[in-house]
């Protein structure tokens, strides 16, 4: 059997009837990282060994299985801590930082049964749209090894894309985790913010941070959701509600359901084949009985700066604990506290992280608060409004992802402000706290992925993955596979 | 020129919830250095803060006692600065939409009765502790103090002297104290005081440029402060020089205050909603059950034993000094004992068993009963007064049972007649001379017999019926 062409729910599968051991499947994730990530460096920390004695464990355990993804190999973001196990942010300043405590997401998986491969490289705190600003060196993207993977959650995209491993969990801020998929060509799913517990995920921007699962397809997305979702006291932001079994609830059927066409996402600055692609899949779903619904959206001009005020201003106090003073990496030569913290952080960061530390620390100062902050708060507010409005007309909202495929690496770094602008159909989302789906629906004359976004409203991410597992059962992009991989 | 000196107050008072306010390590003070912590408390990346809803509680209900508009939809706020005791680099605090605003607190001095206007009450978490090692220069940072939860506590600038001062930090610390909120134990820094002061020609309705002053660690410093700080200013402004606006330390020792940082260096703290938690809404229904539950407090308590029990106002301070004695008090009358009886067994006997013993009144075993039982066995004859305080000392330390430990020890009041007659007669045969002394107009030596008399008796017999029965003998035998 070649295990790296199933699904984590097919391996799932395979693992309860004995027709593979979890042994296996961790060796054989492990052999295809051993073979590829040397190219790919989508991984920071490979935890083998633990992994293996893990997946000795998990055997005895098959027959008692409490998930469909009991057994199967998966890795994490290094942004989420794992107890005892380097947790870097993929940046200097965290050093060889080992978390104390596990994130509630790491215990649900293993209470779920799943074998961690180790830590997926990304972008420094999860600042960027390509995950070349990571400490550890930019990851590949397994469809072209000069193209960026997408960010930040580039390695949880690649290594899943490259099959090296069935599914990982990444974090999702202004769309680093539907981004990457998209510029890797897999599902992923930024879930409605509060339904998966923040505890043990290392801020970027409380109020927009959201972990979720990068997947072969929907079903898997699924599958991880039903592990990962749910309200966690030792979050104040996860909210109580019936979230139901969202694997059991994909029928691919869309009949009746609005999918909501907003004109502005289709406007000036969308590459051609993107547009085409994502257009198509409305044909997709229509002929699957849903309705299509042209609406207009007319904040879009604001998300991008409203974002960037917000979650910079939010990241410079989520990283001032990165001092030197008490774990992490601590800059030598100081002369007193003062200057400690000064070569420490100017030494420990990299320039995309300061910039926005910067940026945020001057958006909160005294005299600009109200100019910039306060009226970002505010414009977050009229965003929500906009999709309320729009939800009262469609059940769902189709949009491009980004607006081009995967960037060669360097071409981004060098125009931050345009590299901003790529995140223009992502971060509203993230600001109005939505559910937002990610799926490969074609590919451009490079071959390289194009993604389709689905936005739903509060708690709908049962329809988005249904919809997702509408167009899966008619298409094939998502079964298509990197031309260097392995899988398949 | 006559001066008039402005003073406001920021008070911080940790709460003494059995919890810290973002995560369920123990408020606890001193224990070994950084045991009393956690992911969250010490700021771990990834850790969220979840709110303790003891000390919203706790900190509503001093809002209430201090006659506050409790805020329905309350939020906190990040104070974000950088120093080693402040894991997160931040304090969460309130800043935009404190818990409390608008109290009012009337204060007596001996210039009369004024009433102090509260500002704001917020909650926040406190910092660590850095503890400087002069031996190795090395300074070290403890967090078991991080995140213990503090309410602080802002008037408006309505004190003119220090006297007006104390006074409702006395008030304040004893409502704080009966509402069971926090122990204000300044020497513990679970009560610290910053006090912001100016000067004014006397008549001027504007401010003067104000100081701060931090370190302030008694009662006593404060007012020898304000003493300090106001004179200072005076000094200033009458020489023509001008007060800079700066935050100084007071030094104890030196008796001074000296500059820490002026305005011009003051931090820009950058609040901004905290993100990690959600706004607090507070309904009618349970800001009306705290309001039911407010205990009487001190002052309430004073005019009640006054009223009711007509106890003098001296006795009524001195029980109602602390809430425990109160309740002791309560207690004992509720059994039948007397109210001045049991005003001067709890001023006589409790307050100097506690006082020789070092104890607080909550640290206290002994209940009302056995006390109650003590001083009936009293009014029923059955011990004097000097045995009774014996046995109270006696049973004090552990609540003992008063009729066992009188019959172990045989301490029953001797009020047989014949018994103390035989003893009377015993001792004038071994006093001759007194008791001659006694016929020849020394009333002295009378209270020398008596006391022969009660010690024939081992001390345990009727002090009434000695004084009778050897008057009775002395005269006879004329």
């Amino acid at each position: 059997m070649e295990l790296r062409a199933l699904t984590a729910l097919e391996l799932g599968a395979a693992i309860q009837k004995g027709e593979v051991s979890v042994a296996e499947a961790t060796q054989a994730a492990l052999d295809a990282i051993g073979e590829q990530d040397g190219t790919l460096n989508s991984f920071i920390t490979v935890t083998g060994e633990r992994a293996l004695e893990r997946a000795e464990r998990l055997q005895k355990g098959v027959k008692d299985a409490a998930s469909p993804l009991y057994g199967v190999p998966m890795a994490l973001k290094d942004n989420i801590c794992t107890k005892g196990v380097k947790t870097s942010c993929a940046s200097k300043i965290l050093g060889d930082f080992k978390p104390p405590y596990d994130a509630t997401v790491v215990e649900k998986l293993a209470a779920a049964g799943a074998v961690s491969l180790g830590k997926l490289n990304m972008d420094e705190f999860a600042m960027g749209s390509t995950s070349e600003t990571s400490y550890y060196g930019p990851t590949r993207n397994p469809w072209d090894l000069d193209r960026a993977p997408g960010g930040s959650s580039g390695g949880a995209a690649a290594a899943v894309a490259a099959g090296l491993g069935w599914y990982a969990i990444g974090s999702d801020t202004g769309g680093s985790i539907r981004q990457p998929a998209a510029y890797c060509g897999i599902t992923g799913m930024k879930p409605t913010y509060g339904t998966v517990s923040r505890y043990g995920l290392i801020a970027y921007a409380s109020s927009l941070d959201q972990m979720g699962p990068l997947c072969r397809d929907a079903a898997d997305c699924a599958a991880v959701l039903d592990v990962l979702q749910g309200r966690d006291r030792r979050d104040s932001t996860s909210l109580e509600g019936d979230y139901g079994h969202l694997l059991a609830s994909l029928t691919g059927d869309m009949r009746g359901m609005r999918i909501g066409i907003p004109s502005e996402c289709f406007a000036d600055g969308l590459d051609d084949e993107v547009r085409r692609s994502v257009l198509a899949v409305a044909d997709v779903l229509k002929r699957r009985g849903a309705q299509l619904v042209e609406l207009s959206f007319p904040v879009m001009e604001y998300v991008v700066p409203t974002y960037y005020i917000i979650a910079a201003a939010e990241a410079s106090s989520n990283l001032s604990r990165f001092d030197g003073v008490k774990y992490g990496w601590r800059a030598e030569g100081y002369e007193d506290l003062t200057d400690l913290y000064h070569r420490t952080r100017t030494q420990g960061f990299g320039l995309e992280v300061k910039r926005r530390i910067l940026l945020g620390t001057f958006v909160l100062s005294a005299g600009y608060y109200d100019a910039y902050y306060k009226k970002a708060l505010q414009v977050k507010a009229v965003i929500k409004n906009a999709f309320d409005q729009a939800f009262t007309c469609c059940d769902m909202l189709l949009t491009p992802v980004s607006p081009t495929t995967a960037p060669r690496i360097g071409e981004s770094l060098s125009d931050p402000l345009n590299m901003y602008l790529g995140d223009i159909y992502t971060v509203s989302v993230n600001l109005a706290g939505l559910p937002g789906l990610s799926m490969p629906c074609g590919f451009d004359s490079k071959g390289l992925p194009i993604g389709a976004q689905l936005i739903g409203p509060h708690f709908g991410e049962g329809r988005l993955l249904n919809a997702a597992h509408a167009f899966q059962r008619d298409t094939d992009y998502h079964k298509r596979t990197p031309k260097g991989g392995k899988r398949a | 020129m006559t001066w008039e000196t402005v003073i406001g107050l920021e008070t911080h008072v940790e709460l003494a919830t059995r919890t810290k306010i973002f995560c369920s390590c123990t408020t606890a003070f001193g224990g070994d250095p950084n045991t009393h912590c956690c992911p969250v408390c010490t700021g771990m990346p990834g850790a969220l803060p979840v709110l303790n809803k003891a000390v919203l509680e706790y900190a509503v209900k001093a809002g209430l006692a201090l006659n506050c508009q409790i805020t329905r939809y309350s939020k906190f706020d990040r104070k974000n600065y950088f120093y080693p005791d402040l894991p997160k680099a931040y304090q969460i605090s309130q800043l935009y939409l404190p818990l409390c605003r608008n109290g009012k607190v009337p204060i007596h001095t001996q210039t009369g009765n004024k009433t102090i206007r509260i500002h704001e009450i917020h909650m926040e978490e406190d910092a660590g502790k850095l503890v400087h090692d002069p031996w190795i220069d090395q300074t070290r940072a403890d967090y078991n103090r991080c995140g213990v939860p503090l309410i602080e506590i802002v008037t408006e600038p309505d004190f003119r002297t220090a006297d007006q001062v104390i006074a409702y930090l006395e008030k304040l610390k004893e409502t704080l104290q009966y509402l069971g909120v926090s122990d204000c134990k300044m020497q513990e820094g679970s009560l610290r005081c910053d006090v912001n002061l100016s000067v004014r020609p006397m008549g001027s309705t504007e401010f003067g440029t104000r100081t701060e002053m931090k370190n302030l660690s008694s009662f006593k410093a404060i007012a020898r402060a304000i003493h300090y700080e106001a004179k200072r200013q005076i000094e200033l402004l009458e020489e023509g020089k001008r007060v800079v606006q700066e935050t100084r330390r007071w030094d104890e020792n030196k008796d001074a205050t000296f500059a820490m940082r002026s305005k011009e260096n003051a931090q820009d703290y950058r609040y901004f909603p905290e993100p990690d938690i959600p706004p607090i809404e507070l309904s009618e229904e349970y800001l009306d059950s705290l309001r039911a539950a407010q205990p009487e407090l001190a002052e309430e308590k004073r005019a009640r034993y006054q009223t009711q029990y007509g106890l003098p106002a001296y006795d009524c301070r001195m029980i109602t000094s602390d809430r425990v004695l109160a309740g002791f008090f309560e207690g004992l009358v509720e059994l039948g004992t007397p109210a001045k009886q049991a005003a001067n067994w709890i001023m006589g006997e409790v307050l100097g068993a506690l006082s020789v013993k070092g104890m607080e009144p909550k640290d206290m075993r002994l209940t009302p009963g056995t006390l109650s039982r003590l001083i009936v066995l009293v009014a029923e004859g059955k011990l004097n007064r000097n045995t009774a305080v014996k046995v109270f000392e006696a049973v004090f330390n552990d609540d003992g049972d008063v009729d066992q430990y009188v019959k172990d020890h045989g301490l029953e009041q001797v009020s047989d007649a014949g018994l103390v007659e035989e003893a009377v007669a015993r001792v004038l045969a071994a006093n001759p001379q007194s008791a001659a002394d006694f016929k020849g107009g020394k009333e002295k030596a009378f209270g020398f017999l008596v006391g022969q008399t009660m010690r024939e008796l081992k001390g345990k017999a009727d002090p009434k019926l000695v004084n009778a029965l050897l008057r009775k003998a002395l005269s006879q035998e004329g």
